[in-house]
C-alpha cells in the first residue's frame, strides 16, 4: 500500500507546492501592480501639481515687471496702448522676417490675374523671364504656354498657364506640413525648408502647376548663402517643391509679376480685385476689372473641380495673326 | 495520461524542430542580406542625388514607390481578416495559419512604413510631419493609422506568442544559449495559472476587435491619397472597399505562398494539412469575386459613361499602353483564378502556390496601374518638356530600391518564423484535448 501511495502523495504534494506557490506569486504580483499603478497616479498628480505652481510662480513675476504702457501705431492706422510686458521682438533675423511677412501677405490686397488668349503668340517671354527670376532649369516650368484645341473643329491657340492660385486649392487641403499654403492676398505660397517632397500637391493640382526639384537645382553653389526669401522661392532646395508665386517678392516692392512685364505682346492684365483694377504689364494701361471681364466674356481653367482659380483668361477671338504651331510643344523621343 | 504526455511532447518537438540555425538558413540569409545591401546602395544613390534618380518626374510623380507602399500596406491587411474577422467568429481551422497571418501583417506593416519614406523628396525632414503636421492631409491619417495597426499587429503577435514563447523554454533543450536567454526575457514569467491566460485572452480579444475598424481605416485611407484628387481615374468613391477587398487578395495569397514554404521547409505537414489549403482556396475564391464585383464597377462604370478625361485614362488601360499590363492582371492575376480554384483538384497545394504566386505578382502589378496610368492624363496637356516627363519608366535604381522593401519583408518574416513557433503550440495542443485550458 505505502509503496503505491508513495508516488501519488508525493505529486499531491508537489501539486499543492505549485498550486501554493503560484497563487503566493499571484497575491504577490497583485500587490506589485497595485503599487504601481499607485505609484504611477501619485507620480502623475506630483507633476501636474509642481507644474501648476511653476508656471503660476512664473506668472506672478512677470507681473511685477510690467506696467509701463507704450503707445503703437497698427498696420491698419489704429493707435493701440500696449502693456511692456506684451511687447516681444517679432523679429530676429532677416531670414525670419522674411518667413514671417511671406505667410501673412501684404494687408489689404486681392492680388488677380487676367491672360487675354487672343493676343499670346507662344513669344515665351514671360516663361525666360520666370525661369531667370526664380533660377529654374529650362524644363521647369512656373508658366508655360501651352498648345490648345478643344476638338478638330475649334481654333487652336496658345494658353499661358501658370499656377491658378485658387482660393480653394487642393494642393494646400493635401499638404501634410503646412508647407504649401494659401495667402490672405491671393497667391499660394510653398516654403521649401519645410516641404518634405512627398508630392501629393502635384497629385492634387488639376492644373499640372507643380514641380520638384528632382535633382541638385540649376543654382544651388550660387545660391547657398542667399538668405532663404520665400516670397521668390529661393535659394532652390533639392527634393522640395517649387512653384508659381504670383512674384510676390514683386508684388511686395509694387510691381507687376516678372512673366507679366515681360510679355511682349499684352497678354497680361494684373491687379488689385479690391480696387477692381488691372494693368497690362506691356502697355501699363490700367483697366475696370469688372469690365474687362464681362466685356470680353472671361473664363476660367476647369471651374467645375470647384478649385475657384484666381485667374481668367479672354477667349482667343478676334486675333491679327495666324496661329503657329510650335514645334517643340510635342515631347519627343530622342 | 502518458499518451497525452507522449502526444504533447511529440507536438511540442514538431513545432519547434525548425528552430535552429541551419545551413539552408544561413544561405536563404545570406543571399537576402546581400540582396539588401546590393539594393540600399541603390538608395544610397538617390539619398545623395535626389530622387531624380527615379524615371518619376512633374507629371508621373508617384510611380513604382507608391505603388508598392499601397501594395505593402494592402497586404498586411490579412493578419486583420484571418486573426480578426475570422478568429473572433470563432473559425476553427485558421489556429495553425494565424500566426503564419500576423507575421506578414507585422512585416508588411512594418516596411510600408519604411517605403514610404524611400518615395519622400527629403526624408531628412521625416520629424516635420510630426512637428508641423496638419491633420487636414489625408497623410496625416495614414501615418496615423499605419502606425496604429503597425503597434496593434505586432502587439497581437507578441501576446499570442508568450505562453508558447515560455513553453519553448522549459520544454526544449536543442537550443543554443543565448536563444533561450532571450526566450526567457520575452516569455515575460508567464506561466500556465488561470488568471494570467485570463489576462492575455482578455487583451488578445481587445486587440482582435480593435484590429479590425483599425485595418479597414489603413487601407480606405491609402485608397484616399488617390480618391480624394480630382484626377480622372482616381476619382471614384468606390476606392475605399475596392482597395479592402483587393487588399484581401494580395494577403491572401501572400499567406497561401508562406504556409507552402513553412510547411515544406519546416516539416509541419501534420499541422498545415491539404485541408487548410482547401479552405484557404475558398476563402480566396470568395474575396476574389468580391474584388471582381468591384473591378466590373470601376471600369465598367465610367466606361458606359467615357467623360473625356476618364476616357482617355480607360483607353490607355484597355487598349493603349498599359493594355498588356492591364488583361495579364485582370485574367491572370485575377478571371482565371477564381476559375481554377473553383476545382478541388486545383485547391492542394502545389497548384495553389503557383496560382497564389501568379495571384501574388497580379496584385503588386494591379497597384502599379492604378497609380501610373492616371497620372500621365492630366487635364491639361504635358508640352515642352523631355520625353520621360511625359512617359514614366522607372529607372534600374528605383526597381532596386522598391525590391530592398521585399528583403526587407522577407528578412522579417524569415526571422520571426525562424525563431519563433509558426504554428502555435499551446492551441495547438487545446484543440487536441492534450492540456485543458484552465481559465
Amino acid at each position: 500500500m505505502s509503496m503505491e501511495e508513495h508516488p501519488k502523495n508525493e505529486q499531491n504534494q508537489t501539486n499543492q507546492n505549485y498550486q501554493k506557490n503560484s497563487e503566493a506569486e499571484n497575491s504577490k504580483q497583485f500587490s506589485r501592480r497595485k503599487f504601481l499603478r499607485n505609484a504611477g497616479l501619485i507620480g502623475a498628480a506630483a507633476v501636474a501639481g509642481a507644474a501648476a505652481l511653476f508656471s503660476g510662480d512664473l506668472f506672478e513675476k512677470t507681473k511685477t515687471k510690467g506696467g509701463k504702457k507704450s503707445v503703437l501705431l497698427t498696420q491698419d492706422n489704429k493707435l493701440v496702448e500696449v502693456d511692456s510686458l506684451e511687447l516681444k521682438a517679432m523679429v530676429k533675423s532677416p531670414e525670419q522676417l522674411m518667413q514671417l511677412r511671406g505667410r501673412e501677405g501684404i494687408a489689404g490686397r486681392r492680388w488677380i490675374w487676367v491672360i487675354d488668349l487672343s493676343k499670346c503668340r507662344n513669344a515665351r517671354q514671360c516663361i525666360a523671364a520666370c525661369q531667370a527670376a526664380h533660377h529654374l532649369r529650362p524644363d521647369q516650368f512656373h508658366i508655360n504656354t501651352l498648345q490648345m484645341q478643344e476638338n478638330a473643329h475649334t481654333p487652336s491657340f496658345h494658353m499661358p498657364k501658370p499656377c491658378q492660385h485658387c482660393d480653394n486649392p487642393p494642393c494646400v487641403s493635401v499638404c501634410p506640413v503646412d508647407a504649401t499654403f494659401k495667402r490672405p492676398d491671393g497667391p499660394v505660397l510653398i516654403d521649401n525648408e519645410r516641404c518634405i517632397g512627398c508630392r501629393f500637391c502635384i497629385a492634387a493640382c488639376p492644373y499640372s502647376a507643380r514641380m520638384l526639384n528632382w535633382s541638385k537645382p540649376k543654382f544651388e553653389e550660387q545660391d547657398k548663402d542667399l538668405p532663404y526669401n520665400i516670397e521668390l522661392n529661393i535659394p532652390q532646395r533639392i527634393g522640395t517643391i517649387t512653384k508659381c508665386l504670383m512674384s510676390s517678392d514683386r508684388l511686395r516692392e509694387g510691381k507687376l509679376p516678372y512673366c507679366v512685364s515681360a510679355c511682349p505682346n499684352g497678354v497680361y492684365y494684373f491687379g488689385d480685385e479690391n480696387e477692381d483694377a488691372v494693368t497690362n504689364g506691356t502697355t501699363k494701361e490700367t483697366v475696370r476689372l469688372s469690365t474687362l471681364l464681362s466685356e470680353n466674356g472671361a473664363y476660367q481653367l476647369l471651374p467645375e473641380l470647384g478649385t475657384k482659380p484666381r485667374v481668367y483668361y479672354l477667349p482667343p477671338k478676334n486675333r491679327l495673326f495666324p496661329f503657329e504651331p510650335s514645334k517643340d510643344a510635342e515631347p519627343k523621343k530622342i | 495520461m502518458d499518451e497525452n504526455n507522449i502526444e504533447l511532447n511529440k507536438i511540442t518537438e514538431d513545432l519547434t524542430f525548425h528552430i535552429r540555425i541551419t545551413r539552408g538558413f544561413k544561405i536563404w540569409m545570406g543571399f537576402l542580406i546581400l540582396g539588401l545591401c546590393i539594393c540600399l546602395y541603390a538608395y544610397t544613390l538617390q539619398l545623395r542625388y535626389g530622387l531624380g534618380v527615379a524615371g518619376i518626374r512633374d507629371y508621373v510623380s508617384w510611380g513604382m514607390y507608391l505603388s508598392n507602399f499601397v501594395f505593402f500596406v494592402a497586404t498586411s491587411l490579412i493578419g486583420m481578416l484571418i486573426s480578426g474577422v475570422l478568429g473572433l467568429t470563432g473559425i476553427k481551422w485558421i489556429t495553425p495559419l494565424a500566426r503564419i497571418a500576423e507575421i506578414i501583417a507585422v512585416a508588411f506593416a512594418a516596411i510600408a512604413g519604411l517605403v514610404i519614406i524611400m518615395d519622400m523628396g527629403r526624408p531628412d525632414r521625416l520629424a516635420n510631419v510630426f512637428i508641423y503636421g496638419r491633420f487636414q492631409s489625408p497623410i496625416l491619417w495614414d501615418v496615423t493609422v499605419v502606425t496604429t495597426y503597425f503597434v496593434l499587429s505586432a502587439l497581437l503577435l507578441f501576446l499570442t506568442l508568450i505562453s508558447d514563447i515560455s513553453w519553448v523554454y522549459k520544454k526544449t533543450d536543442h537550443l543554443p544559449g543565448w536563444v533561450k536567454r532571450t526566450y526567457q526575457v520575452l516569455s515575460l514569467n508567464w506561466t500556465d495559472t488561470p488568471e494570467k491566460n485570463r489576462i492575455i485572452r482578455r487583451c488578445v480579444r481587445i486587440l482582435l476587435i480593435l484590429i479590425i475598424p483599425c485595418a479597414l481605416a489603413i487601407h480606405t485611407v491609402t485608397s484616399w491619397l488617390f480618391a480624394m484628387t480630382t484626377r480622372a481615374g482616381w476619382d471614384s468613391t468606390l476606392f475605399g472597399p475596392y482597395f479592402v477587398t483587393g487588399a484581401f487578395v494580395s494577403g491572401g495569397s501572400a499567406v497561401i505562398i508562406a504556409m507552402y514554404f513553412f510547411r515544406k521547409n519546416y516539416k509541419l505537414h501534420n499541422y498545415i494539412t491539404n485541408q487548410h489549403f482547401n479552405n484557404m482556396g475558398k476563402l480566396l475564391v470568395m474575396i476574389m469575386l468580391v474584388y471582381l464585383y468591384f473591378n466590373i464597377n470601376e471600369f465598367l462604370v465610367p466606361a458606359y459613361k467615357l467623360k473625356t478625361a476618364e476616357a482617355i485614362n480607360l483607353h490607355d488601360l484597355f487598349a493603349g499602353r498599359f493594355a498588356f499590363m492591364f488583361w495579364a492582371v485582370q485574367i491572370g492575376g485575377l478571371l482565371l483564378p477564381i476559375i481554377l480554384m473553383l476545382f478541388r483538384k486545383m485547391r492542394t497545394p502545389l497548384p495553389m502556390l503557383i496560382i497564389s504566386l501568379a495571384i501574388f505578382i497580379g496584385s503588386w502589378f494591379k497597384r502599379y496601374i492604378i497609380v501610373i496610368p492616371a497620372q500621365e492624363h492630366p487635364y491639361l496637356p504635358i508640352q515642352y518638356v523631355p520625353y520621360n516627363f511625359k512617359v514614366y519608366t522607372p529607372t534600374l535604381t528605383e526597381i532596386a530600391i522598391t525590391l530592398s522593401s521585399f528583403f526587407m519583408a522577407l528578412i522579417i518574416i524569415t526571422l520571426l518564423s525562424k525563431f519563433f513557433p509558426v504554428v502555435p503550440i499551446r492551441e495547438t495542443a487545446i484543440e487536441k484535448g492534450l492540456i485543458k485550458n484552465n481559465e
